[in-house]
């Protein structure tokens, strides 16, 4: 291919992932309204399966983007949540989009705690630092129990209807779609973050950071500002998920929640958006429906099913897809 | 003769092993330099002095007389002192394209934008496009640099320093790796470096030495033997003793 070909290319790439972003969007609101419609009942479960979800996306900008591998993402989430609780509780900010504003913040001073903490190691080092943070953070909320009511949870967050209008109802309809409105918006936010100029330094983070800093360019600066957005993307999912339940306990700030967050990322595939959501609806519907099923092996399924995708599909299922689809336009005409 | 960059009397020592012993050497605008010496000459310890992944013992270390011996490695990129790496060191998974277009935004203090995108911005596609034409690389623009042969991915390892706009270049054997019958890409490569730019290669391959270099400098033992033009430099006993014997040989045998 000659250079004026690629020339003329270009004006087609440069408008394509603005359409892309378009038709993700798209497919968002249509899952949601399809989730809407097809269970009714189950709407808490589908709140609370956005919060998670933002909670792995956040995860997925340090790990996925940035290569950092940590255990104690969930700190960031619980951060969010207890902030936008205490926020209710204790200071009676019961506004919901100010109690998620607040989680956003409190996620993000978390995310530069912890990020500050498990930067200063590499590989096996900080996979430890990072379980070290999030027993940590566990260890001061159970502590605090004044603010955060300990291992009885924190409850008695009563959240003002959205914009004065929709009020939070018992059916969890309005906790759903304020949970969608958020998820929408941050998916916008980070594509065009994962897009622009730092996404791309980010991504060369991850692919090589000794020849990111033969280029002139900070990778701790970089990774701790990645760091601070991703942990208000999980505050936001923390935040949600108090407002939604009314209640915040130490199982949010867990190893467990960290560990699964993890898992989610994996099994849909890391470095991709869409691969956070493949990879949390899959693993949580999995496990609502295979623990209906057989409450103490759903695990053992859920492990069954982990091992066939990083033997069979590493790049996760999402990832997958799109290297089994391009396959087929390839060698389609 | 300004120098664009100089190194006064750098001296490192490994425990009781001296690596570096009282080296200095200055370079001006448009200098092609070539530092040879055999293995173990401390050839990289003296990169890692420069570029600032080591400290060293004693001696200063100087960009445009400015005494740059205290910055990191980063602030000496930014100060115009810029290394290509003797095993390409690229992101296998971006394009070349993406890789100029991210050198081009570092350079000039954008690349930490969280908003918009090179693609976007007319004066970084012209000097991209610019950049991969004169290394010939336009072809393999938009093809992730993993997917594309070693000699090419060598061509953007220089492309990518270039693109940093660099007072200074150090180059880490740029044709290690290389086929022999590839390495007259790089030879055309190297020809094509803007001519105020100051380039010290360090090299095996003594053909490419001969050709590309004004100026040898010849390193053995941590000290510098020998410095003065390709010509002379094989005329040198002490050289013809520490290092080129091996290649007279070796020539002469083959």
């Amino acid at each position: 291919m000659s250079a004026p070909d690629i020339a003329a290319l270009q004006p087609i790439q440069a408008a394509r992932p603005w359409q892309r972003d378009l038709i993700g969007v798209a497919v968002i609101l249509a899952a949601a309204i399809a989730g809407y419609f097809l269970f009714p009942d189950n709407l808490a479960l589908l709140t609370r399966i956005i919060a998670i979800m933002l909670l792995v996306l956040s995860l997925d900008l340090v790990t996925g983007y940035c290569g950092v591998a940590t255990l104690g993402h969930a700190a960031l989430f619980g951060a969010g949540a207890y902030a936008a609780g205490i926020a209710a509780v204790t200071f009676g900010i019961t506004e919901p989009l100010s109690m998620v504003a607040i989680g956003a913040i409190a996620g993000a001073v978390a995310g530069l705690v912890s990020g500050v903490v498990i930067l200063r190691g590499h590989g096996l080092a900080q996979l430890v630092l990072s379980i070290a943070v999030i027993h940590l953070f566990h260890e001061a909320a159970n502590k605090a129990s004044t603010y955060t009511g300990g291992s009885d949870g924190l409850s008695g967050i009563a959240p003002d209807p959205v914009f004065g209008l929709f009020e939070f109802d018992l059916w969890g309809r309005t906790a759903y779609g304020f949970g969608i409105v958020l998820l929408v918006l941050v998916f916008v936010l980070l594509r065009i973050l994962v897009r622009s100029p730092f996404g791309m330094l980010c991504r060369g983070i991850r692919q090589d950071p000794v020849r990111i800093s033969a280029m002139g360019a900070s990778v701790k600066a970089s990774l701790i500002k990645m760091y601070v957005i991703s942990g208000a993307v999980a505050g936001i999912g923390g935040a949600l998920n108090a407002v939604s339940t009314q209640v915040v306990g130490l199982d949010s700030l867990s190893f467990t929640n960290s560990a699964e967050a993890l898992v989610m990322l994996v099994l849909g595939g890391a470095g991709s958006l869409y691969g956070a959501f493949v990879g949390t609806i899959v693993f949580m519907w999995f496990e609502h429906v295979v623990s209906a099923a057989n409450p103490f092996h759903w695990l053992t399924i859920v492990g069954a099913l982990l091992i066939a995708v990083v033997l069979f599909a590493p790049k996760g299922l999402y990832g997958t897809a799109v290297t089994l689809s391009q396959r087929l336009t390839r060698s389609g005409p | 003769m300004s120098a664009v960059f100089a190194v006064e009397r750098l001296k490192k020592s490994f425990g009781g092993l001296e690596v570096t012993r009282d080296v200095s050497l200055s370079m001006a605008k448009g200098d092609r330099i070539a530092l040879i010496g055999p293995n173990g000459a401390g050839k990289t310890t003296f990169v890692n002095l420069v570029t600032g992944h080591l400290q060293p013992n004693s001696g200063r270390v100087l960009m445009g007389g400015e005494d740059i011996s205290r910055f990191n490695p980063m602030r000496r990129v930014r100060a115009g002192l810029v290394r290509s790496f003797q095993v390409t060191r690229l992101f296998s998974e971006m394009t070349p394209e993406e890789h100029i277009g991210l050198a081009i935004l570092q350079r000039e203090g954008r690349s930490g934008r969280m908003a918009g995108s090179f693609r976007a911005m007319p004066q970084v596609m012209r000097e991209m496009r610019n950049i991969l034409e004169t290394l010939n690389l336009s072809a393999l623009a938009t093809v992730p640099v993993g997917e594309i042969a070693y000699g090419q991915q060598r061509l953007l390892e220089i492309a990518l320093a270039l693109a940093l706009r660099p007072k200074v270049l150090l180059l880490d054997e740029p044709a290690a790796g290389v086929p022999h019958s590839d390495t007259f890409l790089i030879e055309n490569a190297l020809a094509q470096l803007p001519d105020d730019l100051a380039v010290l290669m360090i090299e095996h391959d003594m053909d490419l030495v001969f050709r590309f270099a004004k100026r040898v400098i010849v390193l053995a033992a941590g000290e510098i033997i020998f410095d003065g033009s390709p010509q002379a430099v094989t005329e040198d006993p002490r050289v013809r003793e520490a290092y080129l014997g091996s290649y007279v040989h070796a020539s002469s045998a083959a």
